[in-house]
């Protein structure tokens, strides 16, 4: 029954496919920078003791996550262009969705991670005479970011998978490049078959470092 | 030079200081006792303002420590705390722990504070060690390299919260050592601690806290002479015989 199975249309499309690839990195890696400068950012206005930013940080954090992630790539696609008054490319549009979207969910790992710092380590840098913004960016977002490397990567990889959402609005990317080939060679079975192991694959070396550090760190 | 007048502080209804008045004067050493809950800890995390109390008056070289309108930063950065857990910065290495604050708070060059650490860990006889994570480390090398790291701010006073409470038996004297030298060159010091050795040994004036109130505030001949009040006899009793 493979035996109908003709992998050679990959070799002869290998370039489209590693650029649909670079997109899929290109958005998952920008969307996890911006949403990790974002959400810690956010994580210390939760945190903040002054109520109104606490609340407005807490207010972004539950819509977001209670918004469909495809939702967002929708709305974000209509609206961004109507923001800035000229029409931008899906990419870019998709990119401020991943981002703001994103960082509401590192928000919360952020500010897991800070509380996970003890008392006593905010008390020892207070008592050298740092000021809160210098305890915050010497002594504690770096431990804070340390105890959560594992759940940050393991939330990177979901992010991996869920670029392939952006197919909605027709940005290139891995999975949309395969379907593009699939429907043009008529080799709808091998080209879905490869894509599935792609994510695989890179999912599974992900998970792999995941657990390494999750080793090195255990203390 | 550390005056508290009627302090009183509250942890929502319950009062953990209860007017406590005292003070500890230049290059003096006054060490802090009582039992677990008594409130010493709080009292000393009070004098640099770690811990905000309710009602009263601190005073550190002048300084109001209670006041809006104090840098406490600033204030805290002319005070050295040695903590029960050492709280070094597990993420840096031991030279860094130490020019950390010498950089950000003091803004010395890095050269200078370089300079100042490795001197530092000489004094404490951990010059070795100067490369390695604090994890690396033994509990009393740790605090060793704690009270280095307050040094080096060049602090005009020093509080230690029971800075061997946490190690064990065998490396309470290579800490105590570096204690008893500071006073010996005439640091100020207040010291939460049950070191009852260290305090016949160095301290000047010894404090005896119960339930919230000092109830003793005295020299150290009075406090070991027969002088004391019963809780202390008693507090003294219970742990002098082990």
């Amino acid at each position: 029954m493979l035996g109908g199975f003709d992998f050679k249309v990959i070799f002869d499309n290998i370039g489209f496919l590693v650029e649909g690839m670079q997109t899929t990195f290109l958005l998952t890696i920008v969307a996890i920078l911006g949403g990790l400068v974002l959400g810690t950012l956010l994580a210390l206005a939760r945190l903040s003791p002054f109520k109104p930013l606490s609340f407005v940080a807490g207010t972004y954090v539950n819509f977001f996550r209670s918004m469909p992630l495809i939702l967002v790539i929708f709305w974000f696609y209509f609206l961004v262009p109507h923001v800035v008054g000229h029409p931008v490319g899906g990419f870019q549009s998709v990119l401020v969705a991943f981002i703001l979207f994103e960082a509401a969910y590192y928000c919360e790992i952020m500010r897991a991670g800070i509380q996970s710092v003890r008392k006593g380590q905010v008390y020892a840098g207070q008592a050298l005479g740092l000021t809160y913004a210098q305890n915050m960016r010497y002594i504690v977002l770096p431990q804070a970011f340390r105890n959560m490397v594992p759940i940050l990567l393991t939330q990177a990889i979901i992010l991996f998978q869920d670029t392939s959402l952006v197919y909605v609005v027709g940005v290139k990317d891995f999975l949309v490049s395969a379907d593009l080939i699939a429907n043009r060679e008529n080799r709808i079975l091998e080209m879905f078959t490869v894509a599935a192991l792609v994510y695989l694959v890179f999912c599974l070396m992900g998970s792999f470092i995941i657990r390494r550090l999750q080793r090195k760190y255990a203390t | 030079m550390i005056e508290l007048k009627n302090v009183s502080k509250w942890f929502g209804d319950f009062q953990v200081l209860k007017d406590c008045t005292t003070s500890v004067a230049k290059a003096e050493v006054v060490v802090v006792c009582g039992p677990s809950g008594s409130g010493k800890s709080t009292l000393i995390k009070c004098v640099n303002g770690l811990e905000p109390f309710q009602e009263g008056r601190i005073t550190v070289d002048g300084v109001s420590v209670g006041d809006k309108g104090t840098n406490l930063p600033k204030l805290r950065s002319r005070i050295g705390m040695v903590f029960q857990n050492f709280e070094l910065f597990p993420h840096i290495t031991v030279v860094e722990n130490i020019k950390l604050a010498q950089l950000k708070v003091l803004n010395r060059e890095d050269q200078e504070a370089g300079i100042k650490a490795l001197q530092l860990l000489e004094r404490v006889g951990l010059a070795d060690q100067a490369e390695k994570y604090p994890a690396q480390l033994s509990g009393g090398q740790q605090q060793r390299v704690a009270i280095g790291r307050a040094l080096a701010m060049d602090p005009i006073a020093m509080l230690f919260d029971e800075p061997t409470s946490a190690l064990d038996p065998e490396m309470i004297n290579e800490v105590l050592d570096v204690m008893v030298e500071l006073a010996s060159e005439g640091m100020t010091m207040m010291v939460v601690t049950h070191e009852m050795g260290f305090a016949r040994r160095v301290a000047n004036c010894i404090i005896f806290m119960d339930a919230g109130r000092i109830e003793e505030d005295c020299t150290k001949d009075e406090f070991f002479g027969s002088e004391r009040g019963q809780r202390a006899q008693i507090f003294l009793s219970k742990i002098l015989h082990h």
